[in-house]
């Protein structure tokens, strides 16, 4: 390793020199390790958002070129237009995030406890759907949910569906293209990002504290709701943000599976980005999802107390 | 009710099966498409078994192109990602320096991001440089959001290192270029393959950051969404199942190969 740009040292004794020298040497590694990647960091990601805060406060059309005036109200045109649909975002995510943590927590704990020998097995299960494109998979839920299709009929003939349409889940007795279609992609797409991060920290409880409670005459339900999911709270806290935090920009679910009434905010960004060519507007609307994702998960880390995790 | 009780015992097992179920359902339903012939350019209904797709998958026009496009990138990205990423980590866990705490979160935040959001922002960037959208400006979205995945996995290896056996290594007489090349790399090694992997998997996957940032260029993502419109071709169910077949192999290999090694350092 060639390392230059040390700053000279004051003439000395010698035979104290070379020992100086390494240590300076020694003290720049880091930075040097540091440098590219830092900058790459940098200039292609907090200088972008630089760059966008400026584009939010610009006026001006593709024509006649962008100028920043300060033009605050973009802000305010883009809340009132667009609030159903970041309402929208927040409540799909939102509700999908619990879906995850619902479904997920059994089959974490299966695999943290249950599934011995065939731990690997379940685990490269549930790696490896990753791996064919999530495009792909969203596609085969349309499949899966199409009308007449047997999943509609199951649920046509439970009533499920006379039910879930009164509470506006639902259509006409249709999943595809409603609110129900793109939660239930949501939860599918992002289960892996929940999943894992309850694998990793159910695992490293050590068994013998079940049996301890069970020694002290503890129902296993008890067992659960006081030594397994408080010891399980940091896998619980990085996974609902792994699937909240993407869930809320998401729009390929909203887009492939709903329908106009489903639209998510996400889709709003792309259309007024590439379609619409209104950049103020994209640009103010991306902060405003970002400043709300990022004040939710500082509130959120704040309450459930694991602040090391950052 | 001897059923209720088994039921009852069984709870957890049953659950955790059903969501394993809802969540492989999916590919199976891609690999079934794979062996349909569709009526019409939409492949969601069946309608009987054929194996054209898979004798000519590249059957479809600019389908394959965009699949090699997304490779090269994703090659080139894990490349990027993993050299870079796993300087950072090492620096992380090996020093102690001022700025740690600033360095953390900057590495931190691209993950607490929606993506829409880095998409957009970076897209800014590009339109005021004036740069030409294309296979450059992905890949250098690509390595940018696959480093802080790359960090998090080496760091994680790396923290559990014993810095001994490094300090072993120098009292025997290695240089540091020697120390690194024979310890401290094959050490860390299963760290950076995990980061590399993480890397390769989300920049091949990638769509919605890609989408802003690819002007006319076309990954297989993007392919994928625009037959979503247009029509979807048997094929690109064919190259889902090689896809997922592929991981599994290589998921399976290297279970072997750790469990070869296991049972060769046994005594």
């Amino acid at each position: 390793m060639t390392v230059t740009e040390a700053p000279p040292a004051p003439p000395q004794d010698p035979a104290e020199l070379p020992v100086r020298k390494a240590s300076t040497r020694k003290r720049l590694v880091p930075y040097w390790l540091l440098l590219p990647g830092i900058l790459w960091l940098v200039v292609f990601f907090a200088l972008p958002m630089v760059y966008q805060a400026s584009t939010s406060v610009q006026t001006g059309s593709l024509e006649k070129g962008f100028e920043v005036t300060w033009h605050v109200q973009t802000y305010w045109d883009a809340l009132s237009e667009y609030y159903p649909q970041f309402i929208r975002s927040l409540l799909y995510a939102g509700t999908a995030t619990i879906l995850c943590l619902l479904l997920g927590y059994p089959l974490a704990y299966l695999i943290a406890f249950k599934a011995g020998r065939w731990r690997n097995l379940v685990l490269v299960l549930v790696i490896a759907p990753f791996f064919t494109s999530f495009l792909i998979r969203t596609l085969a839920w349309k499949t899966i949910l199409a009308d007449g299709g047997a999943v509609v009929d199951v649920l046509n003939a439970l009533h499920v569906l006379d039910v879930t349409s009164w509470l506006g889940w639902t259509e006409n007795n249709r999943v595809l293209a409603t609110p129900m279609a793109v939660v239930c992609g949501l939860t599918y797409n992002f289960l892996p990002f929940m999943i894992l991060p309850l694998y990793t920290s159910l695992e490293r409880i050590d068994g013998r504290l079940h049996e301890a409670a069970g020694d002290l005459y503890a129902t296993p339900a008890t067992t659960f709701l006081k030594v397994t999911f408080p010891l399980s709270m940091p896998g619980v806290v990085s996974g609902t943000l792994l699937t909240f935090i993407p869930a809320s920009g998401d729009y390929v679910n909203a887009e492939l599976l709903g329908s106009t009434d489903t639209k998510m905010v996400g889709s709003v960004i792309q259309t007024q980005f590439l379609r619409v060519l209104d950049y103020p507007m994209a640009a103010a609307l991306s902060f405003i999802l970002m400043a709300v994702v990022l004040l939710m998960v500082t509130v959120y880390i704040r309450r459930s107390g694991t602040e090391d995790l950052v | 009710m001897p059923v209720l009780r088994w039921l009852r015992r069984h709870l957890i097992v049953i659950a955790g099966l059903l969501t394993l179920a809802y969540m492989i359902l999916p590919n199976i339903v891609v690999m079934v498409f794979s062996f349909n012939k569709p009526n019409g350019r939409f492949n969601y209904a069946w309608q009987r078994f054929s194996l054209d797709a898979w004798t000519d998958p590249c059957g479809v026009a600019d389908m394959c192109g965009s699949l090699s496009l997304s490779l090269q990138i994703a090659t080139w990205a894990t490349i990027g990602a993993t050299a870079l990423g796993t300087m950072i980590a090492f620096a992380l866990v090996r020093y102690r320096f001022r700025a740690r705490g600033a360095i953390n979160s900057l590495i931190f935040l691209p993950m607490a991001m929606p993506e829409v959001v880095m998409a957009a922002s970076l897209l800014t960037l590009f339109l005021n440089m004036g740069a030409q959208l294309g296979f450059w400006t992905i890949l250098i979205a690509h390595i940018m959001f696959c480093l802080s995945f790359v960090v998090t996995a080496v760091k994680a290896r790396v923290m559990s290192m014993d810095p001994r056996l490094e300090e072993a290594a120098r009292d025997l007489y290695a240089g540091p270029v020697q120390t690194f090349v024979r310890v401290t790399l094959p050490i860390a090694a299963p760290g950076i393959a995990a980061g590399a992997l993480l890397a390769f998997a989300l920049s091949f996957d990638d769509f919605i950051i890609t989408n802003f940032n690819a002007g006319s260029t076309v990954t297989f993502p993007m392919y994928v969404w625009g037959s979503a419109q247009r029509g979807t071709p048997v094929q690109i169910n064919v190259i889902g199942t090689a896809m997922f077949v592929i991981a599994v192999l290589v998921v399976v290999a290297g279970q072997l190969i750790t469990n070869r090694r296991k049972n060769s350092a046994r005594p």
